[in-house]
């Protein structure tokens, strides 16, 4: 469903100029976010997410102004975007200096890969337990 | 603690000390710490002999040697920033230029920000070290014009209290909204108090002006809940450092922040790392290297990890590279670097610095003057004593001088000038809306004395005390509730405050587009959002880039006192003990007096008519009755006339002479300037002069009536002593010289003086 053609010139910010594009990832356009709904309870917290089919947007936007990191962080983030809270504050902790073997590391690689079809993630973290222990900054 | 000097300090019984040196050893800057250079363990700010030498080669599209070390001796660091921020196809081709010629690039506003961009992405971090070491701080700054991402710069400022009084931080994080603050931060003294001051100051935020971005400092797990809850709006304490072993101890390696990035994007939130010139020397392990070279690591560190932005410029460190030589200037080259990296740069300004004024606007001024994403990331919008931050480098007590600041030099600081009585409306409605919030969610009450307090409050000691544990268990509530942003939506509705509802829906409504992600993005009040990518720095040299224009150079030019143009006296108070009023009557023309024994007094064309006052607001009233007085106490008559040709004071007081039957004359303009004079004399000359009229009060006007009563009668009275005040030109003189215009307005030439009727009479009171 990608656009063929998104010109950072004319269509960002997103929100303003191509409001169409986006959907929450619960299926709300941005207009269907309104105090009424709000007080009615028809938006929630989950709601006010955003997308990852938003986020490969806005990274396709960073890429053609020049910010290929910036684009590459917003498509892991796209990958991200299904796991819950508590799944992302585990797998940031088990990254920490000494917090897990190569072993667990590749553990959480595979479960990204294959949960989550989180390939950009799973290679961060294979590349993380790659220079871990060639560093000695694993667990143990 | 006093500095000393212990080479000169010649101790007890010894030669005679300089009252100078005295003057000079108590001046604040010498309260600062100051420490020589120390390479070998990196205590030193940009120029070591044990930073590597810069090189790369390339492989297969990999970077297989970096400054001198080969990939397979690549601490984690090295791995990363070869890997992740350099691009390796633009590398040796970048590599290759000259360092001069690089900077040359930076400084030359002919050269566009995009040509710098192709070539800084291919440099390694002692190249960009070595580029920066060419370049003095004004080239850096001229550079740092041009590199700075966004076009319109902007600011940032922390809202805490030394209470953690939500209260407090509310009411402060609406002033400073209103000031003009498009980020604020907070962070607690107890921990557990951070739910309850990061819902106040996204409450504070929104009904000072919509759109203000909010955060709160806290340990990066934590932080990063408080934002997938919408309670705070991005986050920037995601601290990293320049050696693998400094990284470590702040348990995190770039992969883990770099994994950390990608979380907050995840759920459309913005955030920047932080680093600083001086960390690692501060955390005992800096390998030798400068304290610069770390910096650049960090700052390659973040481009790597596709995170938009940085704060830098020392941060918590600044006591340290303040004290090496050069310093100051290596936190201006990391805040360049960052932004030569195209990250957005939040560039320090944030943290005590100081103990003198001089030395703060110094450290001040390289980001100020040509602009940066934040200029400040973290100016106190509280008391210094309130910052918990440990203090920043200016508080709300230097608002005035940095609105004057920015109007002197019509630089952008992004602050504006807020009447007293805006200020107070919103403060009080911050604290309401809080109220209101608090309320609705079942937490500790907010009482009407706490807001009133809060109102008119300068800081946390003016403050009722809250219920400690009253409050740390709404706080623990809170988290257990799962209270999210919308809550506080809602609550803000419920309360009655549908506009700070709407502007915090409207806040939160932008994590689902994402548009705040990108590099350098702020909301206007407007909510839309402004950044790198819509608003891009566009500066080409004179005449190009963001200049203060139209409404916002309207807005720069109001400050809390500003002499109306119009109407020069408005604003004045009438000094005390003033109870009478003149009236002057016009009688014919002036004629020669034929008595020996008089004095003629010459006033001004507006004295006591369009103006009733001296520029110090003594009233005309009262300037003539003790010139009268001073006159008559000696015996001798006086006459008053006005000179209507000329607003010169010579001419006045000449005129006045040459009317005086004993050729004795004074002239005393409307701003209280005077001249005794005698006819004899050449016009440009006096007898005396009485220059600075914000000197002249009542006494002074007696001696004058005095001297020339007794000039009249032949004596050769003492001259009244003239006074001198160093300090009378920066406070008085545009205001003398819009007076002078004035009163030259009343001017009409070739008419004649006329003879005054002088009345003063005891003003009707009651």
């Amino acid at each position: 469903m990608a656009p063929a053609d998104l010109d950072p010139r004319h269509d960002y910010p997103l929100a303003s100029h191509r409001p169409e594009l986006i959907r929450t990832p619960t299926g709300k356009r941005l207009d269907e976010i309104t105090m009424q709904a709000v007080l009615g309870g028809e938006v929630t917290a989950e709601d006010l997410r955003i997308a990852a089919e938003t986020l490969r947007l806005q990274a396709r936007i960073a890429d053609s102004v020049g910010r290929p990191q910036l684009g590459q962080n917003f498509r892991r983030a796209a990958e991200l975007t299904t796991l819950p809270d508590a799944e992302v504050l585990r797998i940031y902790n088990a990254l920490r200096p000494r917090a897990s073997t190569k072993r667990e590391l590749t553990a959480i690689a595979e479960e990204l890969e294959r949960d989550h079809s989180a390939t950009l993630c799973a290679r961060l973290v294979r590349e993380a337990a790659e220079v871990y222990e060639r560093r000695g900054v694993l667990a143990g | 603690m006093k500095a000393t000097n212990v080479t000169s300090d010649p101790g007890p019984g010894a030669a005679r000390r300089s009252k100078r040196t005295r003057i000079l050893e108590d001046r604040p800057v010498n309260l600062d710490g100051f420490v020589e250079e120390w390479p070998e363990v990196g205590m030193v700010a940009m120029d070591s002999p044990f930073d590597p030498s810069p090189s790369v080669r390339v492989e297969n599209g990999t970077i297989v040697e970096m400054d001198g070390r080969h990939r397979r001796d690549f601490d984690f660091l090295d791995q990363f920033i070869a890997d992740h921020a350099i691009d390796a196809g633009a590398a040796e081709q970048a590599m290759a230029l000259d360092v001069v010629e690089i900077a040359h690039m930076l400084v030359d506003p002919r050269v566009s920000r995009a040509d710098v961009l192709a070539v800084s992405r291919g440099l390694t971090p002692a190249k960009l070290l070595e580029v920066v070491k060419t370049m003095n701080v004004v080239e850096m700054m001229m550079a740092l014009q041009k590199m700075r991402a966004r076009r319109t710069p902007a600011n940032q400022a922390h809202s805490t209290s030394a209470r953690d009084n939500p209260v407090q931080v509310a009411a402060d994080a609406a002033e400073a909204a209103l000031r003009g603050f498009r980020e604020l931060e907070t962070t607690l003294g107890v921990v557990r108090y951070a739910p309850l001051v990061a819902i106040a100051l996204q409450v504070g935020a929104q009904t000072g002006r919509p759109g203000v971005l909010t955060q709160c400092a806290l340990e990066e797990a934590t932080e990063l809940e408080l934002g997938m809850r919408g309670i705070t709006a991005y986050a920037e304490t995601i601290s990293v450092y320049g050696t693998e072993q400094v990284f470590c101890d702040g348990d995190d390696t770039p992969w883990s922040k770099a994994f950390l990035a990608s979380a907050y994007a995840s759920r459309g939130i913005k955030m920047r790392f932080t680093s600083g010139t001086g960390s690692e020397v501060q955390m005992g392990n800096a390998e030798g290297r400068s304290m610069l070279y770390l910096e650049v690591r960090c700052i390659l560190v973040a481009k790597g990890a596709g995170v938009q932005g940085l704060q830098n410029g020392s941060i918590s460190c600044i006591g340290v590279p303040g004290a090496v030589p050069a310093g100051i200037r290596a936190v201006l080259a990391e805040n360049l670097i960052a932004s030569t990296v195209d990250l957005e740069c939040a560039s320090g300004n944030d943290q005590s610095f100081s103990h003198s004024d001089m030395r703060r606007t110094a450290r001040l001024l390289p980001q100020l003057l040509p602009g940066t994403d934040f200029i400040c990331s973290g100016y106190s919008g509280v008391p210094n004593y309130d910052n918990m931050f440990a203090g920043s480098n200016l508080d709300p007590e230097d608002f005035d001088d940095w609105n004057t600041i920015q109007r002197d030099l019509q630089v952008d600081g992004a602050l504006r000038h807020v009447p007293e009585a805006e200020i107070l409306a919103a403060r009080n409605r911050a604290a309401r809306a809080l109220q209101g919030v608090f309320a609705h969610l079942g937490l500790a009450p907010i009482t009407d004395k706490e807001i009133e307090a809060v109102t008119y409050a300068h800081g946390s000691r003016d403050l009722p005390l809250r219920d400690v544990l009253e409050d740390l268990k709404a706080a623990q509530s809170v988290m257990d509730r799962g209270v999210t942003g919308l809550d506080i939506v809602k609550g803000l509705e419920a309360g009655g405050f549908s506009d700070v509802a709407e502007a915090l829906l409207g806040v939160l409504r932008q994590r689902v587009s994402g548009d705040l992600l990108h590099t350098s993005a702020i909301l206007t009040p407007e909510l839309t959002t402004l950044s790198a990518v819509n608003d891009p720095n566009d500066y080409a040299g004179p005449g190009t880039g963001h200049r203060p224009s139209g409404a916002r150079w309207e807005e720069m030019k109001r400050l809390r006192h500003v002499v109306s143009a119009r109407d020069p006296e408005q604003g004045g108070v009438p000094s005390p003990g003033t109870g009478r009023t003149l009236s002057l009557k016009e009688k014919g023309p002036a004629r020669p007096g034929r008595r020996a024994g008089e004095v003629v007094i010459g006033v001004s064309p507006a004295f006591g008519d369009f103006f009733s006052k001296t520029i110090v607001d003594v009233p005309h009233a009262e300037v003539l009755r003790e010139l009268l007085a001073g006159v008559e106490e000696q015996g001798v008559h006086a006459r008053v006339i006005r000179v209507r040709g000329s607003s010169d004071l010579a001419v006045i007081a000449h005129t006045a002479a040459r009317l005086s039957g004993s050729g004795i004359g004074v002239g005393v303009m409307s701003r209280g300037t005077t001249m005794i004079h005698q006819r004899d004399l050449l016009r440009l000359s006096n007898l005396e002069l009485f220059p600075q009229a914000p000197l002249m009060d009542l006494e002074t006007f007696r001696r004058i009536g005095r001297n020339a009563a007794r000039y009249a009668k032949g004596e050769s009275p003492e001259p009244v002593p003239s006074r001198n005040d160093h300090m009378a030109r920066p406070r008085w003189q545009a205001k003398a010289a819009l007076l002078h215009i004035k009163e030259t307005e009343f001017v009409r030439p070739g008419a004649g003086p006329v003879e005054l009727e002088v009345l003063i009479r005891m003003r009707h009171t009651g």
